[in-house]
C-alpha cells in the first residue's frame, strides 16, 4: 500500500482525488441520504441477491448447454448452440420486455393460470426479472463451458474409462471440477458484467439499486448526486466480487503435476 | 407451448409491420437505421480512445497510465446504464457551458451524436484493454529480428506491428461491436429513438406487445449474425500468411 | 473524401442547427393518449400538441417539439436542451423549486383504475396493502406516497404500462389523470376489464394547481406563454380544440 504512494504524482493525484471528494461531499446536497438510508440498503440486497441467484441458476443452465455443445448428439447440439446465439445476439432489455409485457401478458390472459395458485407468483415482477437475467447468463456461460469441456484433455478421460470408472462419476468427478476450474477466470469477470446489467431491473418496477437512487433523483430533482452514490456503490460492489473471485481462484489448487 | 401464441399472434398482426402507415415497418427500420449510425459511431469513437489509451498505458509517463488506469476501471466497475445517464446529463451541460464560456450560443446536438458520444466514451475503456492485449501480444523476437535486420520504424510499424497486433486484435474487437449494438438500447431509456424505443412505441400504441418485441429481435439478431460473417471474413484476411494455431501445435 | 465525410459528420451533430432560434418544446417520447401520441410517421397528434401548435401561433413563435424522455425533462430543460415542457406536466411546489411555471393551461382530477367490479375505492384504508401503479415522476407517484403510505408502490416508465398490468392483473389499482383514464377505458382493452373508480381527495400542495408550460428560472418566454394561453382562451381557439377531443372542458375550476 504505502509502495503504491511511493511516486510524487500518486501523492499529487492522491491529493487532488481527496480534495474532489471533500468538495462533492461539501458543495453538493446530501441531505436525503438519512431519509432514503432504510430504501437504499433495502437495493443494494435485491442487486445483489438478484446478481448471486441468476449467476448461480444461470451456470446450472449453462453447464448443461455447454456440454450439449461440446459433446452431445446433433440434435442436442444445435438446439443449444441456437439458444446462445439468440440470446447473445439481442439486448437483454428487450427481452426483459419480452418476458415481462409479452409472456406476462399471455398468462394473464388465460383463466387456468390466472386462478391457479401460481398466480401470485406469476404476477409479480421479481420471477421474470430473475428469469430473464437467469436465460441471459445461461447464453454467454453456455460458449464458456463449451470451450472449458472441451479443453479438458481427452487423456484423463480415457483413463477414467479404462479403470472402469462409470461415465457419471467420471463426469462429476473428473470432466466437470477440471471445466469449472478453466471457466473460473472468466465467471469471475461475468459476474461483475452481470451485475452491471442488474438496473434493467428497474424497467419492469422492481426498486433494486438503481430503481431506489432513481426514485431519489426524482423526488429530489437533483441530477446529479444520487447517480454519483449510484456509481460510487456499484464500483464498491464491482470491487468486491473481484477480490472475491480473486481469493477463491487462489484457494482452488492448481495441479499441475 | 408458446411457439404457437406467437405464430398466431404474428400473422394476426402481421399488418402492423407494413412498410407504411398504418403499419410500423419504416419506423421500425428507421429505429434500426439509427441503432447502427449510433453504434458505429461509438464504436469508431471507441477505437480512437482504444489506440490512444492502449499507446498511453504502454508507453505514457506515469501521470498519463494512473489517469488511464482510472479511467478504465472506473467504466468497467459501473453498470453502462448508469454511465450513459450521468454522462447524458454532464456532456451536454458541459458542452454548453463551453460554448456559452466562448461566447457562443447554446448548441443543440442531436441525440445520435450525443449518444455516439457518451458510448463512445464507454467503449473506448474497452477497447483500450483488448488493443493494449493485442500489442503486449507481438512477440518481442520478431520486432528484434526486424530491427536485427535494418527495418526503419515506420515499416517495422507497417510489415510487423501492426498485421500481428491486428490479427490479435480482431476477436476481441469483433466481441465489442456486437456489445455495442446491443448496449444501443440502454439508449432507450434515455429516451433515445432507436430501434427498442421505436419498438415500444410501437407496441404502446396498437398494444401488440409479441408482434413487436419479437419483430425487433429478428432485426438484432441479422444484425448480429451478419455482423459475426463479416468479422469472420476480416478476421481471416487479418491472420492471412500467419502459421495457423494447428499448424503451430502439431 | 474528406470534405464529403466532414459534411456528413456535421449533419449528423448538428440535426437541428437551422432551428437554432426555434422554441424547442419538450413533450413525453412516450404516448399519452388522447394527449400527444404518435402515427407510424412520427408525427404526433392530440390535445395537447393542436393546444402547443396553437399557442405558438398566438405567440407569434417558432416552435419545435422535441420528444425527451419524462424521466428526464427538468434536467433537459434547465440544461438547455428544451426551451419549454408541455407535457402535461403539474404545477406543483417541489417543481416550482427548480423551474418557472406559466399559467395553467388544464387542471384535470386525479382518478383511481380498477379492475371491473373491484370495490376499492380511493381512500387511504381500502388501498391498504393493495399494489398501485403510477407512473414515475408524476403527482401520481407522490400522492401515493404521502396518503396511501400503507400501499405498495409500483412505478412504470410510462402511465400505459401501469394500466396495461391492472388489465393484467398484476397490480390492483392504478393512479392516473382521469382523462388518461377515461382515454384507456374508451379502447377496447380498456372497456373489457376495467373501470374508474373516481376521484382521489384533492391536495393542492401534491396534486398541483393544474397543467402549466414548465420554463427556466426567470425565463421572458413566461409572459409570452401567459399572454399566449390568455389569448387562445379568449378567441375562441381554446374551447375549439378541446371540443375535437372531450364533450366538457378540461380547463377547470
Amino acid at each position: 500500500m504505502l509502495e503504491f504512494f511511493r511516486p510524487l504524482h500518486r501523492q499529487v493525484l492522491a491529493v487532488i482525488a481527496v480534495l474532489t471528494i471533500w468538495a462533492c461531499a461539501h458543495y453538493l446536497n446530501w441531505d436525503w441520504l438519512t431519509q432514503y438510508r432504510g430504501e437504499i440498503i433495502s437495493g443494494i440486497w435485491i442487486t445483489i441477491w438478484m446478481t448471486i441467484a441468476s449467476m448461480v441458476l444461470g451456470m446450472v443452465l449453462a453447464t448443461m448447454l455447454g456440454l450439449a455443445q461440446a459433446a452431445g448428439p446433433r440434435w442436442l447440439a444445435l438446439p443449444a448452440r441456437t439458444y446462445c446465439t439468440i440470446i447473445r445476439g439481442t439486448p437483454l432489455l428487450l427481452q426483459l420486455y419480452l418476458l415481462y409485457y409479452g409472456l406476462g401478458w399471455y398468462f394473464s390472459g388465460q383463466p387456468e393460470i390466472r386462478q391457479s395458485i401460481f398466480w401470485p407468483i406469476l404476477k409479480a415482477a421479481p420471477p421474470y426479472g430473475l428469469l430473464a437475467l437467469t436465460l441471459s447468463v445461461a447464453g454467454y456461460e453456455g460458449e464458456v463451458m463449451r470451450g472449458a469441456f472441451k479443453g479438458v484433455p481427452h487423456g484423463q478421460l480415457e483413463a477414467a474409462r479404462a479403470m472402469g470408472v462409470p461415465r457419471f462419476t467420471a463426469f462429476r468427478r473428473i470432466w466437470l471440477p477440471q471445466a469449472l476450474h478453466r471457466a473460473l477466470p472468466t465467471i469471475g469477470g461475468e459476474t461483475v458484467l452481470q451485475m452491471k446489467s442488474t438496473p434493467l431491473l428497474a424497467m419492469i418496477t422492481i426498486m433494486d439499486l438503481y430503481g431506489v437512487l432513481n426514485r431519489v433523483r426524482r423526488d429530489t430533482l437533483l441530477t446529479y448526486e444520487p447517480l454519483l452514490l449510484l456509481a460510487l456503490i456499484y464500483m464498491i460492489l464491482a470491487g468486491l466480487l473481484v477480490l472475491f473471485f480473486r481469493w477463491l481462484e487462489n484457494r482452488l489448487p492448481q495441479r499441475t503435476a | 407451448m408458446l411457439t404457437p401464441v406467437v405464430l398466431s399472434g404474428a400473422v394476426s398482426s402481421f399488418d402492423l409491420l407494413a412498410w407504411s402507415s398504418p403499419g410500423w415497418g419504416a419506423t421500425l427500420v428507421a429505429g434500426l437505421w439509427n441503432t447502427c449510425l449510433i453504434a458505429f459511431g461509438a464504436y469508431a469513437l471507441g477505437l480512437l480512445i482504444g489506440v490512444a489509451g492502449a499507446f498511453g498505458k504502454l508507453y505514457g509517463g506515469p501521470v498519463t497510465r494512473d489517469f488511464l488506469g482510472v479511467y478504465t476501471t472506473l467504466v468497467r466497475a459501473v453498470p453502462e446504464l448508469v454511465l450513459l445517464l450521468i454522462m447524458n446529463f454532464a456532456v451536454r451541460d458541459l458542452i454548453n457551458q463551453a460554448m456559452l464560456a466562448m461566447g457562443y450560443g447554446r448548441v443543440e446536438l442531436s441525440g445520435v451524436a450525443i449518444g455516439i458520444i457518451i458510448l463512445g466514451v464507454v467503449q473506448g475503456a474497452y477497447s483500450t484493454e483488448v488493443l493494449r492485449g493485442a500489442i503486449l501480444s507481438v512477440p518481442a523476437g520478431q520486432i528484434e529480428a526486424a530491427r536485427a535486420m535494418g527495418m526503419s520504424p515506420t515499416l517495422l510499424a507497417r510489415r510487423i506491428t501492426l498485421p500481428l497486433m491486428a490479427a490479435a486484435a480482431v476477436p476481441g474487437l469483433a466481441n465489442l461491436w456486437l456489445t455495442v449494438t446491443k448496449d444501443t438500447a440502454l439508449l432507450s431509456v434515455l429516451g433515445f429513438i432507436e430501434l427498442t424505443k421505436a419498438t415500444s412505441l410501437a407496441a404502446q400504441t396498437t398494444k401488440a406487445f409479441f408482434t413487436f418485441y419479437l419483430a425487433a429481435g429478428v432485426l438484432y439478431l441479422a444484425l448480429s449474425l451478419v455482423s459475426v460473417v463479416i468479422f469472420g471474413r476480416i478476421e481471416r484476411w487479418a491472420r492471412k500468411g500467419q502459421r495457423t494455431l494447428e499448424g503451430g501445435a502439431h | 473524401m474528406k470534405k464529403i465525410l466532414l459534411a456528413a459528420i456535421a449533419a449528423i451533430a448538428l440535426g437541428g442547427v437551422a432551428n437554432a432560434e426555434a422554441v424547442k418544446i419538450g413533450i413525453d417520447t412516450s404516448p399519452y393518449p388522447p394527449f400527444a401520441s404518435p402515427d407510424p410517421d412520427g408525427n404526433w397528434s392530440g390535445w395537447e400538441i393542436d393546444i402547443i401548435h396553437a399557442v405558438c401561433k398566438a405567440a407569434e413563435l417558432e416552435c419545435v417539439i422535441t420528444p425527451t424522455a419524462w424521466d428526464g425533462m427538468i434536467p433537459s430543460l434547465t440544461g438547455g436542451q428544451i426551451d419549454a415542457i408541455m407535457a402535461s406536466m403539474s404545477i406543483t411546489e417541489e417543481r416550482k423549486k427548480v423551474i418557472d411555471f406559466s399559467d395553467k393551461y388544464y387542471n384535470t382530477p386525479t382518478s383511481l383504475l380498477v379492475p371491473k367490479g373491484s370495490t376499492l375505492k380511493p381512500t387511504p384504508d381500502a388501498l391498504k396493502g393493495k399494489a398501485i401503479s403510477a407512473q414515475v415522476s408524476t403527482i401520481q407517484e407522490a400522492y401515493i406516497k404521502a396518503h396511501f403510505p400503507d400501499s405498495d408502490l409500483k412505478t412504470y416508465q410510462t402511465v400505459d404500462e401501469g394500466f396495461q398490468d391492472v388489465a393484467a392483473g398484476r397490480v390492483d389499482a392504478s393512479l392516473a389523470d382521469s382523462i388518461a383514464i377515461d382515454g384507456f377505458l374508451a379502447t377496447d382493452a380498456g372497456k373489457a376489464c376495467c373501470e374508474n373508480a373516481g376521484p382521489v381527495a384533492d391536495d393542492p400542495t401534491i396534486l398541483g394547481a393544474g397543467v402549466g408550460v414548465g420554463l427556466r428560472k426567470g425565463d421572458p418566454l413566461k409572459e409570452k406563454f401567459n399572454a399566449a394561453i390568455k389569448k387562445i382562451r379568449e378567441d375562441g381557439t381554446y374551447d375549439a380544440i378541446t371540443k375535437k377531443y372531450f364533450s366538457s372542458s378540461i380547463y377547470g375550476g
